[in-house]
């Protein structure tokens, strides 16, 4: 750890300034350069060419709801995994059991909900 | 001050200041996208205190999963996509319950003891996943914890489909 880290991070940091300015940049100097001369017809909402029917806030389906939960659930189980795996080579058997235990009894819920229909987009 | 120092003052200011943001903002979708701003402060602020494995599960399952949760949620509820300042008629209340919790837990971490304690150096070689995967399986350890928390993840499974489908049912 220590330092080391720290500087892992550092790139993390700089990328993420870097991504941010990039974008920043080209906008502020098209908004810099750009003639302006607007007209209705120019500043009309379109999508693609088609111009749009009602508001962009629609409801979404439910089932994006459940696929985001199914999400969140094996995402904290691959967290609770991830300090395991990286301890995998010092861990006596009993512990690569009780693991496959942990799994065995997610599969269990993933298969209830396979079964439920829950995975089917309708 | 060092560096690291003047990087864990901006992101805790950008934090509070999401935070703020958040509470204040009228329309629901903004509050969520400040609580991101919020949430990846937070992911920097346990950068610069050397605590990487939480920068990650926060980044993994804050911003990664919660959040797209709470933007799905706001989504499917048409009313609160709505613009409104609707205040709670609780609000002040709320308010008031929580400043009192705030003000007691700070007066508990000044008053413990550990906050007076000088922090141990840790050596190279620590490398504190090792010991948190091998702390979660260890039978004198939290092996039980660990199994529970794989059971309290399939209630949670379970419990979503099951609501999902008696919906369903009802015919909306």
């Amino acid at each position: 750890m220590g330092h080391e880290m720290l500087n892992a991070w550092l790139y993390i940091g700089l990328f993420t300034l870097v991504a941010a300015a990039l974008p920043a940049i080209a906008i502020f100097l098209a908004g810099l350069l750009s003639p302006r001369k607007p007209n209705p017809i120019k500043d009309a909402t379109y999508e693609c060419g088609v111009e749009t029917v009602g508001p962009a806030w629609t409801q979404l389906r439910v089932q994006y709801y459940l696929f985001a939960l199914a999400f969140l659930i094996f995402d904290v189980e691959s967290v609770l995994l991830f300090p395991w795996a990286v301890a995998y080579q010092q861990l006596p058997l009993f512990a690569i059991v009780e693991a496959i235990i942990f799994l065995a009894i997610l599969v269990g819920g993933l298969f209830y909900a396979w079964r439920k229909g829950a995975l089917n987009w309708q | 001050m060092s560096a690291l120092q003047w990087v864990f003052i901006i992101a805790s200011l950008i934090t509070v200041g999401a935070a703020v943001m958040m509470v204040a903002s009228h329309r629901m979708m903004h509050a969520a996208l400040w609580l991101a701003v919020a949430l990846l402060g937070v992911a920097v602020i346990f950068v610069t205190l050397e605590a990487s494995f939480f920068a990650v599960v926060q980044l993994l399952v804050y911003i990664g999963a919660i959040l797209i949760l709470i933007v799905f949620a706001i989504m499917l509820t048409q009313r609160s996509t709505e613009a409104g300042s609707r205040l709670n008629s609780l609000a002040w209340g709320a308010a008031g319950v929580a400043g009192v919790i705030w003000t007691a837990l700070t007066y508990v971490f000044i008053r413990w003891v550990v906050s007076g304690t000088p922090m141990q150096e840790l050596g190279a070689s620590f490398d504190d996943v090792v010991l948190l995967g091998k702390a979660l399986v260890d039978a004198e350890g939290f092996a039980v914890p660990f199994e529970v928390a794989s059971v309290l993840l399939l209630a949670a499974l379970i419990g979503a489909v099951y609501i999902a489908f008696e919906r369903k049912g009802e015919g909306s």
